[in-house]
């Protein structure tokens, strides 16, 4: 690839660009109250652990995480699943109202959040699901099964046809031949598409904080308990934001390969 | 390739058609229902027949007035983003080193803004712009520029679109990224014979090439904006005043806020309709692209293969290092 003249400035400088904030978040956390509050320091100089402890040892806190790590989970197994089938179904074989159905899936996933949170709470009262992992999980199908179809659907497609009909003259049946043969072949597909369903339900706050209260409550929402009367917390608040980026750094770095070709959703 | 007609396919698309509507169909319906009717507490629900949309239309009344005027600063905000991702996600594309360990952790870092959740990126940029304890708010009174989002709009302003850039031009560098890959090595050969300038290889090679990706990038960063809530809902409140209030923080001011259904279900149905019509143009055109590739494809079937080969590129790769 031919690059731009320049290019190594034009990319230090918008690496820099992105890792200023997210260091002047570490940089809060590791510091003391007073310490932010009195002085402007571009390292901590006195360099605490109090804010981290105080997460990892009260339930309150760390069960936040816990909470929604679990709905993730639940969201993405149940996206990926129920996408397979259907993204097979979509790439191989026309039938009616396939055109109208992709296009229906595609326009939930534009479908914005705001809209559903009232009705969704109302449903998921009256099924009894309200304040449980499971609720989220679903509301969070919305925007996360349509995304999963549309990439698997790219990636099904790579997959010549010449080997689904060897299997099947094999003497394969549709079970075994889907999970023996094509989901090993799309094994890095899947990836993508669980990555994408990773990400996007974890950085999704307004549905997840209407659909819980007590029992199941989001990190994102814990967070805004640091607002006391004693004025802002904010060596806490920092600390609680810089443990939110951990995971999504964790998944990034086993996928980093595939990145690439996953945002352009399979279809370069 | 042409597909076989099997309406056999439906059981397979059952489960996903089932979930989707199960979240989407029902609470839709409720939405409806809600719009039509008003309602003076204890559950008591009166027809009001298309009353909410009358007055959701109408910039005289107070409702629609509020719903005209964060639609237009919803368009504005979405018109500036654009403008300023889309040419900065290309030049950033074309920045990334060719080879080595470098490349890793560039997309690392790049993609590391898009898992933060949206509350965590309010929350990074409120801290950050804070004229007493952020870096960015501290430096810039510093130097003499009298910066304090809270207080004047158009710092507000500045401070949500930067925050913006912050967190999604990485998306659209990233789909460039993938563009760009897909190019085989031959077209800038070709190019270097033929002793074009860089500007004719970008406009000729890359640009045609990176159509197709550009195009999701800009269609998903619309769509994105258009509902954008959580990011300046934590950075501004929607403040100072009204001057940050985009649709959705509008929307949700008056559903869970105000609690006044039949207004907001009303809202919800002009504004979902909005994103329809602008979903159903991407889909048209994305539509129309793939065919158009197939088109080309067919009179260039050398080139195609290439690209698609781009895809799963671990099995080419194999015989040479075996070799090696």
């Amino acid at each position: 690839m031919h690059s731009i003249p320049g290019r190594r400035v034009i990319m230090a400088l918008f690496l820099v660009f992105l890792l200023l904030p997210i260091y002047w978040l570490v940089n809060m956390s590791f510091k003391t109250n007073a310490e932010i509050v009195s002085t402007m320091t571009l390292w901590p100089h006195a360099p605490t652990l109090q804010h981290y402890k105080r997460i990892f040892t009260d339930e309150s806190w760390y069960s936040g995480y816990i909470n929604s790590l679990e709905y993730v989970v639940l969201n993405t197994i149940i996206s990926i699943s129920v996408a397979l089938p259907a993204a097979y179904a979509f790439s191989r074989y026309r039938f009616l109202g396939d055109k109208h159905l992709f296009f229906w899936l595609l326009s939930n996933r534009m479908a914005p959040a705001a809209v559903y949170a009232l009705p969704f709470f109302n449903l998921y009262s009256a099924i009894g699901l309200f304040d449980t992992p499971w609720a989220v999980a679903l509301a969070h199908c919305i925007f996360n099964v349509p995304l999963a179809v549309w990439i698997l659907e790219g990636f099904v497609s790579g997959v010549p046809r010449e080997i689904d009909e060897t299997a099947f003259l094999d003497g394969y049946s549709f079970p075994r031949f889907f999970i023996k043969i094509l989901v090993p072949l799309i094994a890095s597909g899947i990836g993508v598409a669980a990555f994408f369903c990773f990400m996007f339900s974890w950085v999704e706050l307004l549905l997840a904080r209407t659909l819980t209260s007590v029992q199941t409550k989001p990190i994102a929402a814990i967070m805004t308990r640091t607002v006391s009367a004693a004025g802002m917390d904010w060596g806490l608040l920092a600390a609680a934001g810089v443990l939110t980026i951990i995971p999504g750094a964790l998944v990034i770095w086993f996928v980093r390969n595939y990145i690439a070709s996953g945002f352009a959703l399979g279809r370069v | 390739m042409d597909k076989t007609v099997n309406q056999k396919a439906w059981f397979l698309v059952a489960p996903v058609f089932l979930v989707v509507a199960f979240s989407a169909v029902l609470p839709l319906m409720t939405v409806v229902n809600y719009s039509m009717q008003d309602t003076f507490g204890n559950n008591q629900f009166f027809w009001n027949g298309v009353g909410w949309f009358k007055e959701l239309l109408d910039p005289s009344t107070d409702l629609g007035g509020r719903f005209l005027a964060s639609l237009g600063r919803n368009l504005f905000f979405s018109l500036v983003i654009l403008a300023i991702e889309v040419p900065l996600g290309i030049v950033v594309a074309l920045s990334m080193p060719r080879q080595g360990w470098t490349v890793a952790a560039c997309l690392v870092i790049l993609a590391l803004p898009l898992l933060i959740p949206w509350n965590v990126v309010g929350t990074i940029w409120q801290i950050f712009g804070r004229p007493d304890i952020g870096l960015l708010g501290y430096v810039l009174n510093a130097i003499g520029i009298d910066y304090n989002y809270v207080s004047n709009d158009i710092d507000a302003w500045v401070t949500v679109i930067v925050m913006d850039v912050w967190h999604w031009t990485s998306l659209v560098a990233l789909l460039c990224y993938a563009g760009l890959k897909s190019i085989p090595e031959a077209y800038y050969q070709a190019a270097q014979i033929d002793g074009a300038s860089r500007w004719a290889v970008f406009n000729a090679i890359q640009l045609p090439k990176m159509n197709r990706v550009l195009l999701i990038a800009v269609l998903l960063r619309f769509m994105d904006s258009f509902m954008i809530y959580t990011e300046p809902f934590v950075v501004t409140g929607g403040g100072p005043g009204n001057s940050t209030t985009f649709v959705s923080i509008e929307l949700v001011k008056i559903a869970l806020g105000q609690f006044d259904l039949g207004k907001a279900a009303a809202l919800s149905l002009v504004y979902n309709l909005i994103i329809l019509i602008v979903c159903w143009i991407f889909y048209t055109v994305m539509t129309n692209a793939g065919a158009e590739r197939k088109v080309q494809a067919e009179s260039e079937p050398a080139v195609d293969f290439k690209a698609s080969a781009g895809l799963k590129p671990v099995p080419a790769l194999k015989p040479k290092e075996g070799v090696a």
